[in-house]
């Protein structure tokens, strides 16, 4: 009986940890982006805006007006979308074959897959800077875009064959049955059925690319092509000690909106996809 | 005789057009994952025999082995591995223990239940240089919180003035972050502990502790070094947070970063591609240990059925 309270006691104190863990740094950045700039240099230690320092809304109206930042926003945007799309499509692809199908290569590809997720990714920096710049592909949309769904594809694979070996076999087989090629099963049976699992993949591809800094900052070098993580970090010169902090703070929540929205949206595909690819079910 | 005869053929073609296309299912993925990784990895091998900076690209020349001699004998590389290393086992350890006691409770708790995964996937998706400008203005001594809040601390200690408490800095931050991924990897081995083995311990007279380490731990473990395995090369991968917060000042540098710094800072493509490839030589090394140490299940990590 006290044993069964004192865990229950435990649970809410738990519970409560796991609240303040998650959320204290983000309402410190949310704080931090409505102190005023002149607050912020003067010095202005505290988690919450002192009377008279605060800013209102004026951060976030600079940094939407900020022509640089728009762009990154928009870069952020067009190559994190097609790095999810063409990945998914791909993986697609390949987790159809490793769930449903049996080929030789499928250790290889599975192997592949471990290895890419594994890697270094800064040690590529230096072989894919030289290889954009002699291709043309140094700071464009593509130079970014190619990497993000090299490296998304080990976990968009791992998720969708995990959703792939839950779909009943029976359903293609009757397919097959009644005439359907393998292509059409695959098509017309498996992909509706898929489709969940599907639209994770693409969440966590998506996390990916959005959050991405080593290519982000390696491989482009304008407002061309660089993405919200790689234009936080050049927000203002190169010393990391003098920022314009609650400016900046601005900038990084509005960087964040679209992950909380996604999160608030998708938690249980999410939460389903991360472990799909981790533990077998 | 004739029978299986007959039919056999008809099997292997089926097999045969079902493995070819397997093959070219996976086709474009391991294009695209090669033509990403093996070829500039082979690109970067190449050029670390050279002597070659991109501001004076006329003057590439082969040197053999030299950068690897120069890079192995310059203890700024040991230092840097040093440091990787370190923040790899501080943060996994970190992890796994908090990661462990989240997953505990999201595992037990009954009410808001979506409220908690929600808040837990917020750190896992920001921006990883977002997590390290909040963390560095919480530690800023002019205006950060962290101060004022701890009590064994002055108000005005400036935590990026030196290596230990720059480095307590810089694994806060990564802690905090990547906590609710193994959190929720542990979860969900959690799940798959069966019930009625706790419940059979806890009849049996098995204490809470006895419970834990020798019924549910042993029973997730498969769970775990796959966790441990993939936050481990994670962390050894770190560089987001060490080029914000600190930019590799007070030695805080990682191997990443060392390596970034040659290449695209410095632009020496040929020292810069000897130090890539010891920075993927060692990520082998360092999974190979893991998974001898460890014992970790590859067939696991792969993710095969």
């Amino acid at each position: 009986m006290t044993q069964s309270v004192w865990s229950k006691i435990g649970t809410v104190v738990g519970a409560a940890l796991i609240l303040i863990w998650c959320l204290l740094p983000v309402a410190w950045i949310i704080s931090l982006s409505f102190k005023s700039q002149e607050a912020v240099i003067n010095g202005s230690p505290g988690f919450l805006p002192k009377s008279g320092g605060g800013a209102g809304f004026s951060n976030y109206k600079d940094v939407l007006t900020d022509g640089d930042f728009l762009l990154a926003i928009r870069n952020s945007i067009v190559v994190s979308l097609g790095a999810t799309l063409l990945s998914v499509v791909i993986a697609t692809l390949a987790a159809y074959a490793i769930a449903r199908l049996e080929f030789r290569g499928k250790r290889f590809v599975l192997t592949t897959a471990l290895v890419i997720a594994m890697f270094p990714v800064v040690s590529l920096v230096g072989p894919l800077f030289d290889m954009w710049r002699t291709v043309g592909l140094y700071d464009t949309w593509w130079g970014l875009m190619i990497p993000y769904i090299s490296f998304t594809l080990p976990l968009a694979i791992w998720t969708l064959s995990a959703f792939f070996r839950e779909i009943p076999w029976e359903m293609e087989q009757a397919a097959q049955v009644d005439g359907a090629t393998s292509w059409q099963a695959f098509r017309k049976v498996i992909v509706p059925l898929a489709a969940p699992g599907v639209f994770t993949a693409a969440i966590l591809t998506f996390f990916f690319a959005w959050n991405d800094f080593v290519f982000g900052i390696s491989l482009t070098s304008t407002e061309n092509a660089r993405p919200i993580p790689a234009a936080l970090s050049f927000f203002v010169g190169q010393d990391p000690f003098n920022r314009p902090a609650s400016l900046l703070s601005a900038a990084a929540v509005v960087a964040t909106v679209p992950v909380v929205v996604l999160v608030l949206f998708f938690q249980r595909k999410i939460v389903a996809g991360l472990t799909a690819g981790a533990v077998k079910g | 005789m004739s029978h299986a005869a007959a039919i056999a053929p008809r099997d292997s073609d089926r097999a045969r057009a079902e493995s070819s296309l397997g093959r070219r299912l996976v086709t474009p993925a391991i294009v695209l994952m090669l033509l990403v990784t093996a070829f500039p990895m082979l690109r970067a091998l190449y050029l670390s025999l050279f002597d070659y900076s991109l501001t004076a690209p006329d003057d590439k020349e082969f040197v053999g082995l030299t950068n690897y001699w120069t890079a192995l004998s310059d203890s700024l590389f040991w230092r840097d591995t040093a440091n990787t290393v370190g923040i790899m086992i501080v943060t996994v350890a970190f992890e796994l223990v908090i990661g462990f006691a989240f997953a505990m409770v999201m595992h037990r708790i009954i009410f808001a239940r979506g409220a908690i995964r929600t808040s837990i996937l917020i750190p896992y998706g920001i921006i990883t240089v977002v997590s390290g400008f909040a963390w560095q203005f919480a530690f800023s001594n002019t205006r950060g919180f962290v101060n004022g809040w701890l009590p064994f601390v002055s108000d005005d200690f400036d935590w990026f003035s030196q290596y230990p408490s720059s480095m307590i800095a810089i694994m806060a931050s990564e802690i905090w972050k990547t906590t609710p991924f193994m959190s929720l990897l542990l979860l969900a081995g959690l799940a798959q502990v069966s019930d009625d083995m706790i419940e059979a311990a806890k009849v049996d007279g098995a204490s809470w502790w006895q419970r834990l380490w020798r019924v549910i731990l042993p029973n997730m473990r498969s769970a775990i070094m796959v966790a441990v395995l993939f936050r481990a090369l994670d962390a050894y991968r770190i560089f987001d947070n060490i080029f914000v917060m600190t930019a590799g000042a007070n030695n805080t540098e990682s191997i990443s970063f060392l390596t970034y710094k040659q290449v695209i800072e410095q632009f020496q493509l040929g020292i810069g591609s000897a130090l890539s490839v010891l920075l993927f030589l060692s990520v082998l090394v360092v999974a190979f240990v893991i998974v001898k140490l460890f014992r970790v299940n590859l067939a696991d990590a792969r993710q095969e059925a």
